[in-house]
C-alpha cells in the first residue's frame, strides 16, 4: 500500500525542550480507544496541552500560537515507554513530519520510520543550537534534506549529517511499504519453514 | 577442523530465525508466536482487509482481552462505548480470521503476559512478540520477545515475519544473595535507576548471576518484564531446570517424545563460554534494598530509607527543569532532600503484567494476614489472569484480602494504565506494583511510587510508605 511521499522538509519548528518524552504524554492511554488510525492528533499531549475541564494550558509550547511547523524539536531520549504506534500516529496527525531529538527510543523510532513521521537524530551540540536559534525567533526556517541525510538552518549556514538506514531511505522517500516487501519473501519464509523444526 | 564462532544466548535464537538478511536492510525474521490485544491489532486487521490477505498461520496466533476490560462485573456488558467498540471489534476480527480468542469470560482469560507463560505457550528458544512494549516479559524462559507497534503487528500477521535490526547485546549480571524483604522487583527498580530509563536503549540484555540463577520463574518474569523500562528492546534468562519445571505439563506445553525432544534442544540454549557481548554491568544483590520510586519516571528510585535528591544535584539545566517538573507534578517539591517514609498514601494498586502472578498474591497475603488496611485507603486486588483469580480462591487467599477490607476484583490491566474504568484520582498516591510511573499513567494527575509486592502490601496495612523488612521480622 502506497504511504505519503517524504523527501524534503522545509518549515519553522516547534521547541519542545523536555527529557524523556514517553508516549504516554504524547498520547494517554484513555485515548487509544479508536479502530482507526486518524484523529489521534486532537489529543496529542493531552494532559500538557489541556487542563481537566479542557481549557488549553497557556505555558505548553503547542498553545503558543506562534510557535508552528512540521518539525518538532525535542530534548534526550524522546518517545520511551509503551509501544503504542499511536504515539506517531497522534504526531503525525498534528501535522508534524519530523521529530528531531538527540536520542529516540527503539520502538518510537520504528514506529515512526513506519508513518512516515522522520525521526532525525543530532548530536547534543546541534541540538541546544537549534533550540538556541526556534527560541531566539520563532520564524526560523529548517530544512530537512532526505536525500542528503542533512538538518539545516540555511540562513545561519548551521548544518549536520543524519544517520538513516538505507532501506528505511528508500521506504520513507517512494513511501514502500514493509507490509509488501515481507509478501514478496514469501517464496524465502516458506523455504525457512520446510527446514525449520 | 572447523570452529563455530562462540555466540551468545540472543545470537543463537536470533540466528535460527533469520529468513533472509540483506546487507545494510533490516533482517526478515521468523516469529513463532504473535500474541495480539484489542488495543494494538484492529488497524492491522483493517490492512489485512484492504490488502485481501490472511492470517498467515492461525496456529501461531493468540489473542486476548486486557487493556479495556473492568474488573468488575465481568459478566456484564461494558459500560463505556469507545472499550466496548474495541473489544467488539478484536471478537469480530478473530471471527472473519480465525484467530484463537481468550475473551472476557473465557477460563483462560488474562493479561496477554501473564497467559503466555501460564499456559505453556511461552517456551525456550521462541521469537515472540506483541503490540505491547512489555512483551520482553517472555524473555524469563529464554526467548527473544519484545514488543512492536501497529505496523508491525501487521506484518506478523500478514506473513508470520517482522523486519527488524538486530540489537547490540548487553550481559547485566547480578549475583549475590538477596536480603530479606527484597524481591527481583527490587532488583530491577535498582538496576534502572542506576543505569536511567535509556541506559538499555538499542540493546537486548541477558540477565545472568547467581542471583538471578535463584529466582522463581514468576521473579524472572517480573524482571525481564521491565527490562523495557531502561529502553532495552528486551530482555532474557538462559532457560534452567526452574525454567522446565514451570512449563511441564501446562496447557499447551509439549507432550510425550515431543517433551523429551524439547528438553534435548532446550538445554543447548546457554551462551557460550567465551561469546562477546557488546557491552557488560555487575550489579552486587547484596546491596539492594526494598525500592521506591519518587519520580514521573522507573529511573526515579531509590531504596526505600533513602533521601529524594534535590535540584543541585543535577548538572545541566534541562535536567534541573524535569526533575523540578517531576517533583511539582508529584506534589513532592518540598521533600527534596527527605524520605519518602512515613508519606501518607490514598491507594494501593497490585495487579499489572509485572506483578499480578500467584507468587506475587501468595507474599501479600503473608504479609496482610489478620491485619486490616486503615480507613481512608484504597486497596485494588487484580489479579494477572482469570486462573490466577481462580488459584487465589483456591488457596484462600481471597478470604485474607477481602477481610483485611481489600477490592477483589477480575482479571485485567486494570489501574496500571488509565484505559478502563480502574483509575487513580488527581493529585492522588498510589503505592503500585506496576510498571510505569509516567505523568498521567494510572489516570490524569494520577501519583505513582513504584514499588515491590511486599513494600507495597507494608503500604496497603500502613496506609504510608512503609520500609516491609519491619513487618517480616515480627
Amino acid at each position: 500500500m502506497k504511504k505519503k511521499l517524504l523527501n524534503k522538509i522545509v518549515s519553522t519548528a516547534v521547541p519542545l525542550d523536555m527529557e524523556d518524552v514517553d508516549t504516554d504524554q504524547i498520547i494517554p492511554a484513555r485515548f487509544l480507544k479508536s479502530i482507526g488510525r486518524d484523529g489521534f492528533g486532537l489529543n496529542v499531549f493531552r494532559d500538557w496541552r489541556y487542563d481537566p475541564e479542557g481549557n488549553p494550558k497557556p505555558h505548553f509550547i503547542l498553545n503558543h500560537p506562534q510557535y508552528k511547523g512540521e518539525i518538532l524539536i525535542a530534548g534526550n531520549n524522546f518517545g520511551c515507554g509503551s509501544s503504542r504506534e499511536h504515539a506517531a500516529w497522534a504526531l503525525s496527525d498534528y501535522g508534524f513530519k519530523v521529530v528531531v531529538s538527540s536520542f529516540f527510543a527503539d520502538i518510537f523510532k520504528n514506529n515512526a520510520l513506519n508513518n512516515t513521521l522522520l525521526p532525525v537524530q543530532v548530536s547534543n551540540k546541534f541540538l541546544r543550537k537549534l533550540f538556541a536559534e526556534v527560541n531566539k525567533n520563532h520564524q526560523t526556517i529548517i530544512e530537512v534534506d532526505i536525500e542528503k541525510q542533512t538538518i539545516s538552518i540555511p540562513k545561519k549556514n548551521l548544518s549536520e549529517f543524519f544517520e538513516i538506514n538505507p532501506y528505511k531511505k528508500i521506504c520513507v522517500i517512494n513511501g514502500y511499504d514493509d507490509v509488501d516487501y515481507l509478501i514478496s519473501m514469501k517464496e524465502k519464509i516458506a523455504d525457512f519453514e520446510k527446514k525449520y523444526e | 577442523m572447523k570452529f563455530d564462532k562462540p555466540k551468545t544466548l540472543f545470537e543463537k535464537i536470533w540466528d535460527s530465525h533469520v529468513v533472509y538478511q540483506k546487507d545494510g536492510y533490516p533482517a526478515v525474521l521468523y516469529i513463532d508466536t504473535h500474541l495480539i490485544h484489542e488495543v494494538t491489532s484492529p488497524q492491522a486487521f483493517e490492512g489485512l482487509r484492504k490488502r485481501g490477505v490472511k492470517v498467515y498461520d492461525t496456529n501461531k496466533t493468540w489473542a486476548t482481552m486486557d487493556h479495556n476490560v473492568p474488573t468488575k462485573d465481568q459478566d456484564k456488558i461494558i459500560k463505556e462505548p469507545m472499550s466496548r467498540k474495541q473489544v467488539e471489534m478484536l471478537r469480530t476480527n478473530c471471527e472473519e480470521f480465525s484467530v484463537r480468542l481468550f475473551g472476557l469470560g473465557h477460563p483462560f482469560q488474562g493479561i496477554v503476559h501473564i497467559i503466555g507463560p501460564e499456559l505453556g505457550i511461552t517456551q525456550p528458544g521462541m521469537t515472540i512478540v506483541c503490540g505491547d512494549s512489555h512483551t520482553s516479559t517472555h524473555g524469563a524462559f529464554g526467548t527473544i520477545a519484545f514488543g512492536i507497534g501497529t505496523s508491525e503487528v501487521e506484518q506478523v500477521l500478514a506473513t508470520q515475519t517482522i523486519l527488524q535490526y538486530k540489537p547490540k547485546t548487553m550481559n547485566i549480571r547480578i549475583d549475590g544473595m538477596l536480603g530479606q524483604g527484597v524481591s527481583s522487583k527490587d532488583i530491577i527498580l535498582y538496576i534502572i535507576s542506576k543505569i536511567s530509563t535509556s541506559g538499555g536503549t538499542g540493546y537486548f540484555v541477558e540477565y545472568t548471576g547467581t542471583a538471578i540463577e535463584n529466582l522463581s520463574m514468576e521473579a524472572r518474569m517480573t524482571i525481564c518484564n521491565m527490562s523495557i523500562e531502561m529502553g532495552a528492546r528486551g530482555g532474557l534468562i538462559a532457560p534452567d531446570q526452574t525454567t522446565f519445571d514451570y512449563i511441564k505439563r501446562r496447557k499447551f506445553a509439549p507432550k510425550g517424545k515431543d517433551w523429551d525432544k524439547k528438553i534435548e534442544k532446550w538445554k543447548k540454549l546457554t551462551t557460550d563460554k567465551n561469546a562477546k557481548y557488546d557491552k557488560e554491568l555487575f550489579f552486587d544483590a547484596a546491596e539492594i534494598e526494598p525500592m521506591i520510586t519518587y519520580g514521573t519516571n522507573p529511573g526515579m528510585g531509590m531504596g526505600i530509607t533513602g533521601t529524594i535528591p534535590s535540584v543541585d544535584d543535577y548538572e545541566t539545566q534541562s535536567q534541573k527543569d524535569n526533575f523540578l517538573k517531576a517533583m511539582e507534578y508529584m506534589g513532592l517539591t518540598d521533600k527534596q532532600g527527605s524520605k519518602l517514609l512515613g508519606k501518607k498514601v490514598d491507594y494501593v494498586f497490585l495487579g499489572s503484567c509485572t506483578n499480578s502472578r500467584i507468587e506475587d498474591f501468595r507474599k501479600i497475603a503473608k504479609i496482610v494476614k489478620n491485619k486490616k488496611k486503615p480507613d481512608w485507603l484504597h486497596v485494588f486486588v487484580v489479579p494477572g489472569s482469570a486462573q490466577v483469580v481462580k488459584q487465589i480462591e483456591k488457596e484462600g487467599l481471597d478470604k485474607i484480602f477481602t477481610d483485611a477490607g481489600f477490592d477483589m476484583r477480575g482479571a485485567g490491566c486494570s489501574a496500571c494504565l488509565g484505559m478502563n474504568e480502574d483509575k487513580i484520582p488527581a493529585g492522588k498516591y498510589c503505592v503500585s506494583t506496576s510498571n510505569r510511573n509516567f505523568q498521567g499513567r494510572q489516570g490524569p494527575g494520577a501519583r505513582t511510587f513504584l514499588a515491590s509486592p511486599m513494600t507495597a502490601a507494608a503500604a496497603a496495612i500502613t496506609g504510608k510508605v512503609s520500609d516491609v523488612r519491619k513487618f517480616l521480622k515480627l
